[in-house]
């Protein structure tokens, strides 16, 4: 299996490629993690992984100026449906608009828009940082055989800004902080979560593997 | 529910740990790296790197651990020490750090927390205020922040400046006690509740911590989000399992399904 693992300026990727290592031992599939923005290995992926750290105006930029990048992706995932993995602002970025500093335009590959986290608890800090466990809203390959609820495994979120699908069915899970934060949310072969998988631990490892297993 | 964090901080200077930790299984107890992958192990919330390094010509060595230690962690790192610049903040993140922690550099000019922050996302950027109470018996308690260790005092009240750096865009503060730090007399439960109160992005409570109670203090007097300890774990006086656990029994919500790790 070949995972390509985005790299455009965006964070650092070295703790993605070695979980996603891990969680290629744990489907006992053999493979690689390709790392590079080069549209031929992203035409010949198996598995595609969009990470991103920062702000989305900034992770947007660095997207659009890799020569071919948007295009690469837009056929190997919409028009070859091959199964996709946004992290963080990776999975934001799927939104049709941001509004953090701004409004810019994301990919539009999920219908919504990301907003500031606004707990309704004035009490509750932004940003929401650290480990919270998540709650289903539509079952989700990714999910299988992980504990969900409040007895659940836990994910660890860092930001304060989040995607809000337009309507319901595009919300895979949310994490409660004051009422729900989107945690992941998907569409076809497309799966992103605002959590860090790759931080995560043994949730983290879990859902990576299901979703190396996915076959949409 | 989010859960409070725990926060082992491994002090390093020159690339080495320069407290070693007391952990049976570790074959080099000055490899940050090796101590690291020790605390993933034992369920830490993250890990604080700190750099203790003199000069700022080593910073290759830094950027080496923060980058091996990512590779081996499936857990957040924050890193401190030497910040200067907007590009250090970059070296680091791109090394592979969650966080980076500002402290001087933040205290000589404000505008690197919002230059950073816009870069990077708030999330990204933590502020680190060294404080120490001014104030004698009986005056209304005032803290000030203290660079170089707490050798040199500022003139700048903490709380506001707690109250500046989190406008200016920071993501979360460290706060340490310099009355407090080594002493393991608890934390300055005053201080941190002030500046826990004058914020809305978390806190992390440092400095002092000498039992398990003092860390359901930070939490529960103290309003932190997290607390960081160095010496208790390091030395083996306490692991990280037995935090959490106490905490979780003193009714504090605990993440306690990392403690094994993922070996």
């Amino acid at each position: 299996m070949r995972i390509a693992l985005i790299d455009y300026g965006a964070g650092n990727l070295h703790s993605a490629a070695k979980a996603l290592m891990r969680a290629l031992d744990e489907t006992g599939q053999r493979g690689e993690v390709i790392m590079g923005a080069d549209p031929e290995v992203i035409a010949k992926a198996d598995r595609i992984v969009l990470p991103g750290d920062g702000a989305f105006r900034d992770c947007r930029e660095n997207l659009a100026i890799v020569n071919g990048l948007e295009d690469a992706l837009d056929h190997a995932v919409r028009s070859k449906g091959r199964p996709f993995l946004g992290i963080c602002v990776g999975m934001q970025l799927l939104a049709t608009r941001g509004l953090e500093r701004g409004i810019t335009a994301g990919l539009g590959w999920i219908p919504g828009d990301v907003v500031p986290l606004q707990p309704a608890d004035p009490v509750l800090k932004v940003p929401h940082m650290g480990w919270n466990t998540l709650s289903m809203t539509s079952a989700h390959p990714v999910l299988e055989g992980i504990a969900l609820g409040p007895q659940g495994l836990h994910a660890y979120f860092l930001h304060s800004f989040h995607l809000i699908p337009e309507g319901t069915g595009n919300l895979i899970a949310t994490a409660g902080y004051g009422g729900p934060v989107s945690a992941i949310v998907g569409r076809d072969t497309v799966i992103g979560t605002q959590f860090h998988p790759e931080k995560s631990q043994v949730l983290g490892v879990k859902l990576l593997a299901n979703f190396l297993k996915w076959a949409p | 529910m989010l859960k409070k964090r725990v926060i082992p901080c491994l002090d390093v200077k020159n690339g080495r740990v320069v407290k070693g930790i007391n952990f049976v299984d570790l074959a080099d107890v000055g490899d940050p790296v090796e101590s690291a992958k020790a605390y993933d192990a034992a369920g830490a919330d993250e890990l604080c790197f700190l750099d203790i390094t003199a000069s700022h010509e080593n910073r290759g060595t830094l950027l080496d651990v923060v980058r091996r230690t990512a590779e081996n962690c499936f857990m957040p790192v924050t890193v401190g020490g030497g910040v200067r610049e907007v590009e250090d903040v970059r070296a680091l993140m791109l090394a592979g750090a969650d966080k980076v922690s500002i402290n001087t550099a933040a205290v000589r000019d404000r505008s690197i927390v919002g230059r950073a922050a816009e870069k990077f996302g708030a999330q990204a950027i933590v502020v680190a205020i060294d404080a120490k109470k001014v104030s004698g018996d009986g005056q209304s308690p005032r803290w000030e922040i203290f660079t170089h260790g707490g050798r040199n005092p500022t003139g700048i009240d903490a709380i506001a400046y707690a109250r500046e750096v989190a406008d200016l865009g920071a993501g979360e503060i460290l706060l340490t006690s310099m009355d407090r730090d080594g002493t393991k007399a608890g934390f300055d439960l005053a201080l941190t509740r002030a500046v826990s109160d004058a914020v809305t992005i978390p806190v992390v409570a440092s400095g002092g911590v000498g039992t398990l109670d003092h860390l359901v203090e930070g939490i529960r007097e103290g309003g932190a989000s997290a607390v960081l300890a160095a010496s208790i774990f390091h030395y083996g006086t306490f692991s990280i399992a037995e935090a959490k656990r106490h905490m979780a029994e003193a009714g504090l919500p605990m993440r306690l399904d990392g403690l094994e790790g993922i070996g």
